[in-house]
């Protein structure tokens, strides 16, 4: 085992901006992705006939095929037809569609999307009616009647569950390297490629992974545990889905 | 261009068709080795000898930690390192090409059997204790118990599990394209790349996939049908 190459700035320099990438991949597109599942959610519980079924549709596809083809099609198959769409390559927009980061985080936000909009969904179905009718008899708005009751109870039957998502999406982040993002695994492939080294940077970046693994679960524990009325999960991992 | 383009599919469509049927056969043979992985990790783990028990829960856990491109990638090289020291140690001279259709199964089925693990020790410590007490009560021997008592009775317990892992199994396969194995994902990459058709077959090989998913998602719900007869339905 030779690690000797860690003395090397230009590879730290990699590996830090890969970790720092990961983690704003992971943010990124937990925090849109959530957003898209409580609409991809709500559209099915409570949504006209119509906007359910686009959204059932929209989960089986995306649930139903590989993230590695989706990110392909999404960077290569779309990417590559918009600049020949009229005003694209002007607009304010582009250098932003023109980034393979953003590819990766639209990529991954509507894989969580999909994923923990089936989540959200099935627990949003199991908040007692009685509770929403509390809350109407209250004289709650509908909006307020969502944020203030319903979101929040549905959070709080799912929210070990959504850990799990969570992970899930931290573990699919080395996808973005087959783009060219430099993501820990690109970074690690840069290595490889000047160092000739096989295995080294491959397993320094694993044991970050497991550390990031196992920080990410603590840090998911503590929201469980802030979060009143959450049941914590007992397992750190469960199965993971690419 | 459009014309162009759907003589295009037209052109690949048998390379793309066989590409999944390759998908479909190392997901296959990954799942079967999977399963036995799984069975042989959850008994170790569920067995009363420390040394069993440590090494099945190090397999699981660190293989669940680290995410699986990484270690298909890792996998791939270091089974192809160790193929070769092995040839070098036997005096067989040369380096040998692994073949990549076996190393895609064993990464995949190395892969699966950590997940297959939790799922089986889950589903057998699920059985009641009684059940089992009474095989030991009739004599059964362990081969009879498990064969008779355990399975059945775990088996309604895994199969939602089992069936997640499948899924998650024929997504994955994907991934074996990035170390160059020619599957659907790596056919529908050479057929987009060679006719600047890349939204089209990004979009066939996605459908592919789903057709392969929704399928399979049919069958495992007459599997559980199946393995739940004489049980009370909810």
């Amino acid at each position: 085992m030779d690690f000797s190459w860690l003395s090397d700035p230009a590879y730290l320099g990699y590996l830090w901006e890969g970790f720092v990438n990961t983690l704003i991949l992971v943010g990124l597109s937990g925090v849109c992705g959530f957003t898209l599942a409580v609409l991809v959610a709500l559209a099915q519980v409570a949504g006209p006939k119509p906007l359910a079924w686009l959204s059932r549709g929209f989960t089986t596809v995306i649930r139903g095929t590989p993230l590695l083809v989706q990110l392909f099609f999404f960077y290569d198959g779309v990417g590559r037809l918009l600049p020949g769409i009229e005003g694209v390559q002007d607009s304010m927009l582009w250098p932003v569609l023109r980034d393979a980061f953003f590819y990766g985080a639209l990529a991954f936000t509507i894989s969580v999307g999909a994923y923990a909009g089936e989540v959200m969904r099935g627990a949003m179905a199991s908040v007692p009616r009685g509770e929403l009718e509390a809350a109407e008899a209250f004289g709650f708005g509908r909006v307020q009647i969502l944020l203030r009751v319903w979101l929040p109870r549905a959070i709080q039957i799912c929210l070990p569950t959504l850990t799990g998502e969570m992970i899930l999406l931290l573990k699919s982040v080395p996808l973005v390297s087959t783009i060219a993002v430099m993501d820990l695994l690109q970074a690690a492939n840069v290595v490889r490629n000047e160092t000739f080294l096989v295995y080294e940077p491959l397993l320094l970046i694993a044991g970050i992974y497991v550390a990031l693994t196992l920080v990410l679960t603590i840090v998911m524990r503590g929201v469980e545990r802030s979060f009143p009325g959450v049941q914590p999960y007992r397992r750190i991992l469960i199965p993971g889905r690419i | 261009m459009q014309g162009y383009g759907d003589a295009s599919l037209w052109d690949w469509s048998g390379a793309l068709l066989n590409g999944a049927v390759v998908t479909l056969e190392i997901a296959l043979a990954a799942y079967a080795i999977g399963l036995l992985l799984g069975l042989l990790g959850a008994i170790a783990k569920l067995s009363r000898v420390p040394p069993l028990q440590a090494l099945a829960t190090a397999y699981s856990t660190l293989i669940r930690a680290v995410p699986e491109l990484l270690l298909i990638i890792i996998l791939y090289y270091a089974g192809q390192t160790a193929l070769n020291n092995l040839m070098r140690a036997l005096d067989v001279s040369g380096a040998v090409e692994i073949s990549g259709f076996a190393a895609a199964i064993a990464v995949l089925a190395l892969v699966q059997g950590a997940y297959m693990t939790e799922v089986f020790r889950g589903a057998i410590v699920a059985i009641p204790r009684g059940q089992i007490e009474a095989a030991d009560a009739f004599g059964f021997s362990r081969w009879k118990r498990f064969r008779h008592i355990i399975a059945p009775a775990m088996l309604p317990n895994a199969l939602p599990g089992l069936s997640n892992l499948w899924l998650i199994l024929v997504k994955d396969t994907a991934l074996v394209s990035v170390v160059g194995f020619e599957e659907l994902f790596f056919t529908a990459q050479q057929a987009a790349a060679s006719t600047r058709n890349y939204f089209l077959f990004y979009a066939a090989a996605g459908a592919l996939y789903l057709v392969m998913t929704l399928g399979s998602n049919a069958i495992f719900q007459r599997a559980e049908r199946h393995v739940r007869r004489g049980q009370i339905q909810a």
